[in-house]
């Protein structure tokens, strides 16, 4: 079954990681633009880091035969440095219609102070004014009323539920996202969020519909293979095939597809421009190692052949990175 | 008088975009032209993807005869309808009242948050850009850049190295091709711009490559083999047609 990862924060992944997401079938991951564990305190260090998510990370993820988005934001922890928020802000526009930015996010609450709010309020207004999807980052602490708090913003900002992934969910947030109309995100992320097991009970309970599974894997201890194992598990345990793939792969692409720049052609069938520009070279590949790929297309095998107008006669070996 | 290539990529845009997008972005190019403001190239070179789509520009035979004419070495046959509406967004927006140095201020503002293929159009673009030695640190940035795609936006079918850089950059881009196992044939200028200090760097990797137990790529010899006189590259390639990496004609 193909996946999809909707929320991996791969830039604090190694390339064995891709490779095991690849080999479990994950065609596609998003990477949300979030904190890196500790606070930046430069407003160009966060433009750099959005530069690596639309440009560096986008093409490491190619090399893998998996295809890269993401979406752009200030978060919330970041929110309560007003100067480089300030900052920030005025960068976003210029980052948010850059090719595979499928939404502003993840935004929301961590504290729930007013200069989350603030910034919250402001990126909500952002994305409906450019037509984009937005991943609403639910709070760790004070968690059921910070969820239905962001939902209560989106709807006072006016923006459609429809448009709104309401994620990091757990039993106790669910019903109501749900309720209102918004996709309803979980992250399996074992210590703090989510687990596989729990997460099937859920699929059980509510089904498939606007229900999304992500590993929100990143530098702490999390699973990038957090949704094939999700998967395995429930189609294991009797759950519908078609929930599992709702679930895993369908309602992510059609949330975050509202971008317009995640068709699923990217993957299927792309494009020979990506073939030999996005999908091409292999400087990542170190030692010379071919990469082991088996997603189950045929049209995703590695292909270090690819890039150059002329072709590499280089051959395994000749790859190295800097 | 002949057509200039920023008129021969407005020409192409009208002629080989689907018309409701070339509807949108001959207008939005005229608007560009008239104005001051960075945020109208931000948003137009945001656009253009989004308008006109991830197509190849698809030159006919006669097309890159002429933009070779136009600009001796411009080699635009593997260019995206995009990536050809974003340069040429680039040679539109102030171009009538630019200062000194401030095409590269943009150059440099916009690479620093371009995504990939936005850098590889605005890569490719760099034979046509006013005040090129302005730009010659920027095209260094390209080369040291990890994505593969964007470093040979620089040095394949560009004449931009050739013409502008210096031997130290010039004999880094030969090598750096090298180890990342791109090709060398396409770099403009190859054995014209072959040096002595280059074939050295070449032969010496050569031999990194042999103690290493791997083969060599073919292409790496061709700024070698006109410094074949110097007995330390004479010696390697010796060790060459030894391995049957090289034929003995090469030599001759």
């Amino acid at each position: 079954m193909m996946l999809i990862d909707p929320h991996a924060h791969m830039i604090s992944r190694t390339t064995d990681d891709y490779q095991a997401m690849a080999a479990a079938g994950v065609v596609a991951v998003i990477e949300p633009a979030f904190w890196v564990g500790q606070p930046r305190t430069y407003v160009g260090t966060y433009v750099d880091y959005l530069s690596s998510i639309v440009g560096w990370e986008r093409f490491r993820a190619g090399q893998f035969g998996i295809r890269h988005y993401c979406t752009v934001g200030l978060n919330s922890k970041e929110a309560n440095n007003e100067e480089l928020a300030e900052g920030v802000m005025e960068w976003l526009p210029r980052f948010a219609l850059k090719e595979g930015v499928v939404a502003i996010g993840e935004i929301g609450y961590d504290e729930q102070t007013p200069l989350e709010d603030r910034y919250f309020r402001q990126q909500l207004a952002l994305a409906k004014e450019l037509g984009l999807p937005v991943m609403v980052h639910t709070p760790h602490r004070d968690k059921k009323r910070g969820t239905s708090r962001s939902m209560d913003v989106c709807a006072e900002m006016g923006v459609d539920p429809s448009m709104v992934v309401i994620d990091h969910n757990n039993e106790e947030t669910v019903a109501e996202t749900l309720q209102r109309g918004y996709w309803a995100g979980f992250s399996i992320y074992p210590s703090t969020k989510m687990g596989a097991a729990r997460m099937v009970e859920i699929l059980k309970t509510y089904g498939g519909e606007r229900i999304i599974v992500d590993s929100a894997c990143d530098w702490g201890i999390s699973d990038c293979l957090g949704v094939a194992r999700t998967a395995r598990l429930a189609l294991e345990t009797g759950v519908a095939e078609d929930v599992v793939r709702k679930a895993c792969y369908g309602n992510a692409l059609a949330a975050y597809g509202q971008s317009g720049q995640m068709p699923e052609d990217d993957w299927l069938n792309p494009s020979p421009i990506d073939q030999s520009t996005l999908f091409a070279g292999n400087s990542v590949l170190r030692g010379g190692r071919e990469p082991v790929i088996q997603t189950g297309a045929p049209t995703l095998a590695a292909r270090s052949d690819v890039g150059s107008d002329a072709g590499s006669d280089a051959g395994p070996g000749q790859t190295a990175g800097d | 008088m002949a057509e200039t290539p920023k008129a021969m990529l407005r020409r192409w845009l009208q002629e080989k975009a689907a018309p409701e997008a070339a509807a949108w972005a001959i207008p939005a190019l005229d608007a560009l032209a008239a104005s001051r403001a960075e945020r109208d190239l931000h948003i137009f070179l945001g656009m253009a993807p989004r308008r006109l789509g991830r197509g190849a520009l698809a030159l006919s035979a006669a097309e890159i005869a002429a933009s070779d004419a136009a600009r001796p070495g411009w080699a635009p046959a593997r260019w995206s309808l995009d990536g050809a509406a974003r340069v040429l967004a680039l040679l539109t927006f102030r171009a009538a009242d630019r200062g000194p140095g401030a095409f590269a201020d943009t150059f440099r503002d916009l690479r620093r948050t371009a995504d990939a293929a936005e850098l590889i159009a605005l890569y490719r673009g760099f034979p046509l850009y006013p005040e090129p030695e302005t730009l010659e640190p920027e095209a260094g940035e390209a080369l040291r850049s990890n994505l593969t795609p964007v470093f040979e936006a620089i040095a394949h079918h560009n004449p931009y190295p050739r013409d502008h850089f210096a031997e130290h950059r010039w004999n880094h881009m030969i090598l750096k091709a090298v180890f990342v196992g791109s090709a060398l044939a396409p770099i403009q200028g190859l054995r014209a711009r072959a040096n002595p200090e280059l074939a050295r760097m070449l032969a010496d990797y050569a031999r990194e490559r042999w103690a290493a137990g791997r083969a060599v790529a073919a292409d790496l010899w061709i700024p070698v083999l006109p410094f074949r006189d110097d007995p330390a590259v004479a010696a390697v390639l010796a060790r060459a047609v030894a391995t049957g990496e090289l034929t003995q004609e090469a030599l001759t």
